[in-house]
């Protein structure tokens, strides 16, 4: 279990690594010279001089690499003399834009991008789930098809058409919904609900049909395992059948996506956010993007991949708890 | 979420591809079983309908677009009201016999003109998304299954690599940074470069149970090169699967490039796509919703009916060959 959890451990390093390197290479290499954006219009050479010693933009690019790394785990001081900025530790540098550090930026935006994240997996898990229990126990029925054909809906209606359908239908036109604005929980609780009752729809409809057919495929399957007949044969209740036998097989694969869907989600719901103008790590993201504040896009992508990666790897570890099958199988 | 990999194509690498109906009566075998089977289902056939009339629309833009007369970076002022901020007059966003899906708001270019060319820009996109990571997935993917050992070893890191990447925000990440020069071609390698190592994983669990069968020993002990062995015995027995895989990939692409479009890193302007019309609808939605309603509608199809499409076809061959 240690040499697994070690050599995961090591994986997870080596990725991280690489998309470091990765898009360190393309922001601030092949993009345009960070420091000509800085300076603007109307801008002397010696300027543009001054600002490159400063971000360290006249080092070999491998001292660069390396500054940006220990920046990263131990901070680094931008600068030098009476003018040097100290950056404390997970130091992602500071915005061309507005020169806020990037790291401030991101955690002020977190808990917004959290809440989407998290109504939206509550609302695709129970909906995903219990459709397709339902799919799967009425299999060939009309209920089956109907859900089967709501899914194939589900997954292909773009998320920001479904977002402009849902507020014009719902807010302009029915006016069932306030318009979305940014209230805070402690203010007003029912409109903070109501606020992001549209985001969570929009975010979760997609996935929700995913795991509709994920979880009816895997019931359908397991129902007809040697183990099942036999539970049945000796005479256990169905209810118990369907709880011991059926399910715990049946919603593993669901722990797996589910960790890393929700992982990914974490690191901004980038379309959703920008669409209903939440104020997320998402909506951070597209806004540097159209400002080109390279800072900041690459804090966001490290930020996600960190995210994803570390969701992969919590993942396993709960499998391995699952799903017996897997901890011998695992010495890879 | 629009993201690379197409719900469905993970649910098959996920291993969710067990429901082949074990009841339909006589699985199809031959050639012309097949296509007589897919032609008796009617959802299929409107599928196919549907993205065959979409790629007509895309081949014959520039004949549609004189025909309607207006083209679709042509400003047309007299059809919006620029006392009311652009609004365009006449109902639903100014649909009537010379715009035939009204204007744009604003500048009053012709919508229809923008559908058709922008369902040029999405179809070239997609198909060629779509034929790079076939190709990538395939050669990978038999490669890693057939030699194993080290090759394989590498290959699956990659992919792994590329899998627990965060493609989306990567994506935009690569396309805002990069110049904007020909964005079509660095789309598509952009969606390919993310896309492959989902069909490649597939292919290489294949290739690496075909591998053992008898008729590639007999191949093999006849004197036939490795390359002649992957290309002429294994391959066709992975056609099935690929097509199966492809077309299911097909949606995610044109998804893709729609959302890229969408938040401005996709199809530069004047150039149309459909994306990229939905996210200048947005200021516009409460009061010209047809703006996003056309887009938005075709958007949609186009993607409900490869989905279908794909899972169709999966029923299909899963149901007709099943292991052979």
């Amino acid at each position: 279990m240690i040499r697994f959890l070690a050599n995961r451990l090591l994986g997870m390093a080596v990725v991280l690594f690489l998309v470091c390197l990765f898009t360190y290479v393309i922001f601030f290499v092949l993009s345009p010279d960070p420091a000509v954006q800085i300076c603007g219009k109307n801008c002397d050479p010696e300027a543009i001089d001054r600002i490159r010693a400063n971000l360290g933009l006249d080092q070999p690019f491998w001292t660069q690499f390396w500054t940006f790394l220990s920046g990263l785990f131990a901070g680094r001081t931008y600068g030098t003399g009476a003018n040097a900025i100290e950056c404390a530790a997970p130091c992602l540098g500071y915005s061309f834009q507005t020169s806020q550090p990037v790291t401030d930026m991101i955690l002020q935006r977190l808990p917004v991008s959290a809440t989407v994240a998290v109504g939206a997996a509550v609302l695709w898990l129970l909906a995903g789930v219990s459709a397709g229990l339902v799919s799967a126990v009425k299999e060939g029925k009309f209920a089956d098809r109907f859900i089967t054909g709501l899914t194939l809906t589900g997954m292909s209606v773009p998320n920001y058409v479904l977002a402009l359908l849902l507020q014009f239908l719902l807010v302009v036109t029915l006016g069932w919904l306030p318009f979305p604005q940014a209230v805070p929980f402690g203010e007003d609780p029912g409109r903070w609900f109501l606020n992001f009752l549209m985001p969570w729809i929009v975010l979760s409809i997609g996935a929700a049909a995913v795991y509709t057919r994920l979880t009816r495929a895997n019931v359908i399957e397991t129902l007809q395992e040697n183990y099942v007949r036999t539970a049945r044969a000796k005479g256990l209740s169905p209810g118990l059948v369907w709880r011991r036998h059926a399910l715990r097989p049946a919603l593993t694969p669901i722990v797996t996506i589910f960790g890393m869907d929700f992982a990914g989600l974490l690191g901004g719901a980038l379309i959703t956010e920008t669409v209903f103008g939440l104020n997320g790590v998402g909506k951070l993201a597209s806004d540097s993007i159209t400002k080109n504040d390279q800072p900041v896009i690459m804090g966001v992508t490290l930020l996600a991949a960190f995210l994803v990666v570390v969701g992969n790897m919590v993942v396993d570890l709960l499998y391995t708890a699952i799903d017996p099958r897997v901890r011998v199988g695992s010495a890879t | 979420m629009t993201f690379t990999p197409t719900p469905l194509e993970a649910e098959g690498a996920a291993g969710g591809e067990a429901t082949g109906d074990p009841a339909s009566a006589s699985p199809p075998r031959s050639g012309r079983r097949l296509v007589r089977t897919f032609l008796n289902d009617r959802v299929a056939v409107a599928c196919s309908a549907y993205i065959l009339i979409v790629v007509l629309m895309a081949l014959t833009a520039p004949l549609l677009v004189t025909l309607s007369g207006h083209g679709p970076l042509e400003f047309d002022q007299a059809a919006v009201d620029s006392n009311l901020g652009g609004l365009p007059l006449g109902w639903g966003g100014g649909i009537g016999a010379d715009h035939w899906f009204g204007v744009e708001p604003g500048n009053g270019r012709d919508i229809f003109a923008r559908i058709v060319y922008g369902a040029r820009v999405s179809m070239t996109i997609a198909l060629l998304a779509t034929a790079l990571t076939s190709v990538l997935g395939v050669v990978f993917g038999l490669i890693a299954g057939y030699f194993g050992g080290r090759v394989d070893m590498v290959v699956s890191r990659v992919m792994e690599f590329l899998m627990a990447f965060p493609a989306l925000i990567f994506m935009i990440a690569v396309l805002s940074a990069l110049p904007a020069e020909n964005r079509q071609a660095l789309l598509v390698v952009v969606i390919s470069f993310f896309g492959w190592p989902y069909l490649a994983r597939i292919v290489r669990g294949q290739t690496m149970s075909l591998k053992q069968r008898e008729f590639v020993e007999s191949a093999k002990a006849s004197g036939a090169s490795s390359a002649q062995i992957i290309f002429k015995e294994i391959l066709p027995n992975l056609s099935s699967t690929i097509i199966v895989m492809t077309t299911l990939a097909v949606p995610g692409y044109v998804g893709t490039e729609a959302g890229l479009s969408f938040l401005g890193v996709g199809v530069v302007p004047p150039t149309p796509s459909w994306g990229q019309m939905i996210a200048s609808s947005v200021p516009w939605y409460a009061v010209d919703p047809a703006y996003f309603l056309f887009p938005g509608a075709f958007l949609f199809l186009l993607v409900l009916s490869f989905t279908v499409l794909g899972d169709r076809i999966k029923k299909i061959a899963e149901s007709g060959e099943g292991r052979a």
